[in-house]
């Protein structure tokens, strides 16, 4: 219990939130879309690991929030990068038009 | 783990060549620091009573880490030797950094201790390769490589973070051996969410070693990227995968392996077939390489679950990962030469090239052995010791599936081999090798025969 609240609606809340970014990843055709996807999915992570940490009294999992935002950010500037370029080369950023190497 | 350092520290002097203009340097000082690393790595060997930790127990370097870290430094200076075009061109000192830092990552998952390093040293393998694989700014395939690769790796990642935050939530802890004496205490007397995250982290893991049905990435991402990073991604990237992939299933999560064994058993088989059938219709040896790579990571994959007591798994894995990635290297060396002077991979660019350039194409023969796994070449004791691990286990319908499917590995493996020999090529074009490469080719081919002549040097390496 955390707050009178069950951990089990902690971890269905995230779970729910991380299968709206898993299919959002499958099914959208935006890469923008794709990334603020992926971000749901990493911060339904987040909220998971804060709910446990609060749960177990133990600091380590918030600590690992940490780490995952700055990783998260690490991989936003870099996909940011690449969906520029690719964006120069290609003129969208659908990514239905990038199958090029598909036989 | 002096190794771990030195690596990290090559990495930063890297980004600094580009400040003090040294950058005509530093790809002797890379292959020299390379070699240190090694040495250092070799010395710390055997003092096992006096296994090292760092940062909080997080890091643990012992045995089985420095053998793996020996595997991943010996490839890397092959791989060095065989990319000395690619830090000729722009953005150099980048280039270097990239590359060391993705090293740093690698050396991190042969060592971890707890869930933390295992994820940062993921994604300090990972997000450098993504860039890396992008790099050819200019060339369409290699964006479209990049972008799906980060794609692919990003999402897998969310997976491994979602199995490991619900690890936590039953266990408490990031650290490795207080999770495995959880397990071992509960007795089997777990939430059922516990399972759950085993079983995302399975999937995060089998999406980075590319096994089927995750492996859908791994072709375009091969194809498109420029081949020295492929090379790269074949070979130091899926032996630091398998590195991690083994530390966590068999070390940590063997006491609950009746959770997963099924769901890997399953995947192994599925990665045999369709790797094995879909490499025999491919037009590009790249490709095919690809293909070829999903099909090794199944025979890794059986060495853990065969999750053998007493080191066997290991020790099929450590030899499977040397063989394979010297092999790989050799294959690459040949590949790279060939494609950069007919400016094709297709299987049509070796035509002639056993006429031509004999030398050269006797040592993709003996690469193309070495994978399809043919006697007195590594790559057959390789197959042999998983198999000798899985035999005495309940899966041993695999083993017949995976030399049945090994079989059908042998016909496109000697279609480059037919290419070379028995085809005349149609127009003339020198194939020019360096001083370099041809040492390369001559180490890694003599490296395969060595190890398939005297594998008990590597094979009884743990006992």
């Amino acid at each position: 219990m955390l707050n009178g609240i069950p951990i089990n609606f902690y971890i269905m809340l995230s779970a729910v939130l991380f299968i709206i970014g898993a299919v959002g990843v499958m099914a959208r055709r935006n890469a923008i879309i794709i990334f603020m996807c992926i971000e749901l999915m990493l911060n339904a992570v987040n909220l998971l690991l804060v709910a446990f940490s609060t749960l177990h009294n133990d600091a380590s999992g918030q600590v690992f929030v940490f780490f995952i935002m700055a990783v998260a950010a690490a991989e936003v500037a870099v996909g940011l990068a690449i969906l520029s370029m690719v964006y120069r080369n290609f003129k969208t950023i659908d990514i239905d038009l990038l199958s090029r190497l598909k036989n | 783990m002096k190794g771990l350092f030195i690596i990290s520290a090559l990495g930063i002097l890297a980004m600094l060549a580009e400040i003090f203009k040294f950058k005509k340097l530093l790809y002797p000082i890379v292959l020299v620091g390379i070699l240190a690393a090694y040495v250092t790595n070799f010395m710390e060997w055997g003092q096992n009573n006096m296994s090292i930790t760092m940062f909080n127990n997080m890091i643990h370097f012992n045995d089985m880490s420095l053998a793996f870290s020996g595997v991943i430094l010996i490839t890397a200076f092959f791989w060095f030797i065989l990319a000395n075009d690619y830090f000729e061109q722009d953005h150099v000192t980048d280039h270097f950094a990239l590359v060391l830092f993705a090293l740093v990552g690698a050396l991190m998952l042969t060592s971890f201790r707890n869930m933390t390093t295992l994820f940062l040293g993921i994604e300090i393998l990972s997000i450098p390769m993504y860039v890396l694989a992008a790099s050819r700014k200019r060339d369409l395939a290699s964006n479209e490589a990049g972008f799906k690769y980060l794609i692919m790796g990003s999402f897998a990642s969310g997976f491994l973070l979602f199995g490991i935050a619900l690890i936590y939530g039953a266990t408490g802890s990031f650290d490795l051996m207080t999770i495995r004496s959880f397990i071992s205490h509960a007795n089997g007397d777990l939430p059922s969410f516990f399972y759950a995250g085993v079983l995302m982290v399975l999937v995060a893991m089998l999406f980075k070693v590319s096994a089927a049905p995750f492996h859908f990435w791994a072709p375009d991402v091969y194809e498109g990227s420029p081949t020295v990073i492929t090379a790269l991604m074949s070979t130091i990237v899926k032996t630091a995968a398998f590195a991690a992939f083994m530390q966590l299933f068999i070390i940590i999560f063997g006491g609950v392996s009746q959770s997963w064994s099924m769901v890997l058993a399953v995947v192994i088989a599925l990665s045999l077939v369709v790797s094995n059938i879909t490499a025999v219709s491919q037009q590009s040896v790249k490709r095919m390489l690809a293909y070829s790579s999903i099909s090794h990571a199944a025979f890794m994959l059986m060495a853990i679950l065969a999750n053998t007591r007493n080191f066997g798994s290991i020790n099929a894995i450590l030899y499977y990962s040397l063989a394979y990635s010297i092999g790989s290297i050799a294959a690459f060396t040949v590949l790279y030469n060939v494609s950069k002077a007919k400016n094709s991979s297709n299987f049509e660019a070796f035509n002639g090239l056993g006429k031509r350039h004999p030398f050269m194409a006797a040592c993709m023969v003996i690469a193309m052995l070495s994978l399809a796994g043919i006697p007195i070449t590594a790559g057959f004791f390789a197959k042999y010791f998983v198999f000798s691990v899985l035999i005495g286990t309940s899966f041993k319908w695999l083993i017949i599936l995976a030399i049945l499917t090994s079989a059908v590995g042998v016909y496109y493996y000697f279609k480059v081999i037919i290419a070379m020999y028995f085809k005349e090529e149609e127009i003339h074009e020198e194939v020019t090798m360096e001083t370099s490469h041809v040492l390369l080719l001559v180490l890694t081919t003599l490296f395969t025969i060595a190890l398939g002549i005297v594998p008990n040097y590597v094979i009884e390496i743990f006992s």
